[in-house]
């Protein structure tokens, strides 16, 4: 083992996947909560939903399209003074949260639109029959007939900002991506470069897993 | 109870407005189950959806329980809702819900306290029939399991009205029947009115007392079941009655005989109650001398008594037939000598 792989320092490569995974599981949680708003607000104000409100959902949609369409390395900087900003840095795995979440976010809520939308509108309407006020609506009857979606959305989304991670790890965010780059590609060690890509291949593959159990338990359709 | 007043719907398209409801005065009483039968685009989704404000009225008035709808708001209008439930032809139950969970729904938005919810849902399982299915998804249910759900869920907060939008629209005839029985059921049992739209004529037949006839927004003839059923006045009322009294095999079978030839006289004879034609069957054969021959024979029972049609062919030489068709002119039946070109 140690003969394959002797430029490799375990605790090193310990710690890296600790801070991918550290930035992934806040990136997620802060981009599943934004984007399902986000998303909620795309839905809700469209033509014909609850909240019908022409100048809100073209607002809504613009900020979604302008921030999926920049690059992410190119979105990293441009919010270099704004992450200073909020975090104080722009070094170590909370530097690279705001960026991420940013990035993310207005992908995921495209995602939570689009199985909105997919919600049975005569199921909408029956809740309404009953007297469901708007609250219900969301909570009682969008939410959980999407949830499937949702959480289908939510693992590519993941997948996505795990790689972002990496990326982020080029200027000087840490993980996994940090560290192929700095002791893997800069000093020449392609064993390193392969075990962190090794690395990150079975996070992506857990995530997978993870998701496609939680659709398969929820799915009762 | 509901009372229609110059209710008007008109929807504005990119090809100009559609008058999808118009100017209907309607009155519907307290625990009567009423039919309203149209041809598709007639507008009778349209209109039921009317009485729960699932569409806004352009004009007129929509009183239920001496409240007008079109004036409710908020939450004063989710409260109403809460008393006019709807069912519907495609159920509208939530997947990601049990039958329980389903039918606990409504009890959740009303606010019922877990105990008092639990209480309920298993009575109301038990009075659709849904004993041992509670916890199974609206996937592992058929049609009319689904259905019985989406009854449970309307009756859950005891409204006084329910509204069927092609409730059984979706299930086969033996299903259909046995969700109107329950429908019969729960109107006698807990007093309910009931309004259901419907493009078959068998639905009204079997349990309604009395039926709007829709066409292009407008009903065109309304009244008691039974009257509409003996005495239809409108063209388009005469097409629904004939898809119960005169089956179309029935109509063939008799345009083949008028094709060989024979010219015995072929007669439709229309009789209220079960058995009114056994007399005169008789009679015709013995006083008249004519022999008859049964073509067909139907009785169709209505809520409020039965009504039937039979057809048959007389035969015997021209007096007798005169005889035959003066005396039957006399009884308390109508008679229709059918022609060729029928
Ligand atoms: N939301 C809408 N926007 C525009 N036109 C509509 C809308 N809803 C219904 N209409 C029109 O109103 C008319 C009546 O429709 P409605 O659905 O009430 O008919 P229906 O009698 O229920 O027919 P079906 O038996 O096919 O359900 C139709 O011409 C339909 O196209
Ligand atoms: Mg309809």
């Amino acid at each position: 083992m140690n003969e394959i792989f002797e430029n490799i320092n375990w605790a090193n490569m310990w710690e890296a996947t600790l801070e991918t995974l550290y930035m992934s599981a806040l990136a997620v949680l802060a981009t599943f909560i934004l984007g399902v708003l986000l998303g909620l607000v795309l839905y809700m104000t469209d033509k014909g939903n609850m909240w019908e409100n022409q100048p809100v959902h073209l607002a809504a949609a613009a900020i979604v399209n302008i921030f999926r369409s920049i690059p992410f390395i190119i979105l990293i900087i441009l919010l270099v003074p704004f992450t200073t900003f909020i975090v104080g840095t722009m070094l170590g795995p909370s530097a690279a949260l705001p960026a991420l979440v940013i990035g993310a976010a207005p992908f995921y809520a495209r995602l939570v639109e689009i199985g909105l939308r997919e919600v049975n509108k005569g199921v909408i309407e029956a809740a309404q029959s009953m007297g469901a006020n708007q609250w219900h609506i969301i909570f009682k009857v969008l939410i959980p007939e999407s949830l499937p979606a949702l959480i289908s959305g939510i693992t590519v989304t993941a997948i996505t900002l795990v790689s972002y991670t990496a990326m982020a790890g080029v200027i000087g965010a840490g993980g996994l991506g940090d560290l192929a780059f700095r002791e893997g590609f800069q000093r020449s060690n392609s064993d390193v470069t392969l075990a962190a890509t090794a690395a990150i291949l079975v996070i992506v593959m857990i995530l997978q897993w993870i998701g496609d159990r939680i659709i398969y338990r929820i799915d009762k359709r | 109870m509901i009372a229609l007043e110059k209710l008007s719907k008109i929807f504005p398209t990119s090809n100009g407005d559609i008058t999808a409801v118009d100017n209907i005065d309607l009155t519907i009483d307290e625990g009567e189950i009423f039919g309203v039968i149209g041809y598709s685009g007639a507008g009778k989704s349209t209109l039921i959806r009317l009485l729960n404000m699932l569409e806004k009225p352009t004009s007129g008035k929509i009183i239920i329980a001496e409240k007008n709808m079109a004036d409710l708001q908020g939450s004063s209008l989710r409260k109403a809702r809460q008393e006019i439930s709807m069912i519907f032809q495609h159920f509208n139950l939530l997947w990601s819900r049990t039958v329980r969970e389903n039918i606990a729904f409504p009890l959740e938005i009303a606010k019922l306290s877990k105990k008092d919810k639990n209480a309920r849902v298993d009575e109301l399982i038990d009075l659709v029939g849904l004993t041992g299915r509670e916890d199974a998804y609206p996937a592992q249910l058929s049609g009319g399991q689904k259905q019985r759900v989406g009854i449970a869920r309307a009756l859950a907060n005891n409204p006084k009205v329910l509204l069927c939008d092609e409730a059984t629209s979706a299930l086969d005839p033996k299903t259909t029947d046995s969700i109107l029985e329950l429908l019969t059921d729960i109107n006698k049992k807990l007093g309910l009115t009931i309004v259901l739209i419907t493009h078959e004529m068998h639905v009204i037949r079997k349990i309604c007392n009395r039926v709007a006839v829709m066409e292009n927004g407008k009903i065109v003839e309304e009244g008691p079941v039974l009257d509409v059923f003996r005495q239809p006045r409108e063209e388009m009322t005469k097409e629904f009655v004939k898809q119960i009294t005169e089956p179309e095999e029935t109509m063939e079978a008799i345009r083949e005989l008028m094709k060989t030839g024979d010219t015995s006289p072929i007669v439709k004879i229309s009789f209220l109650g079960e058995d009114a034609e056994q007399p005169i069957m008789t009679n015709l054969i013995l006083t008249c001398g004519v022999s008859v021959n049964i073509l067909q024979g139907k009785v169709s029972k209505t809520r409020d008594g039965s009504y039937g049609t039979l057809f048959v062919q007389l035969q015997g030489n021209q007096e007798q037939l005169n005889h035959a068709l003066s005396y039957l002119k006399d009884q308390q039946v109508q008679t229709e000598v059918m022609t060729a070109h029928e």
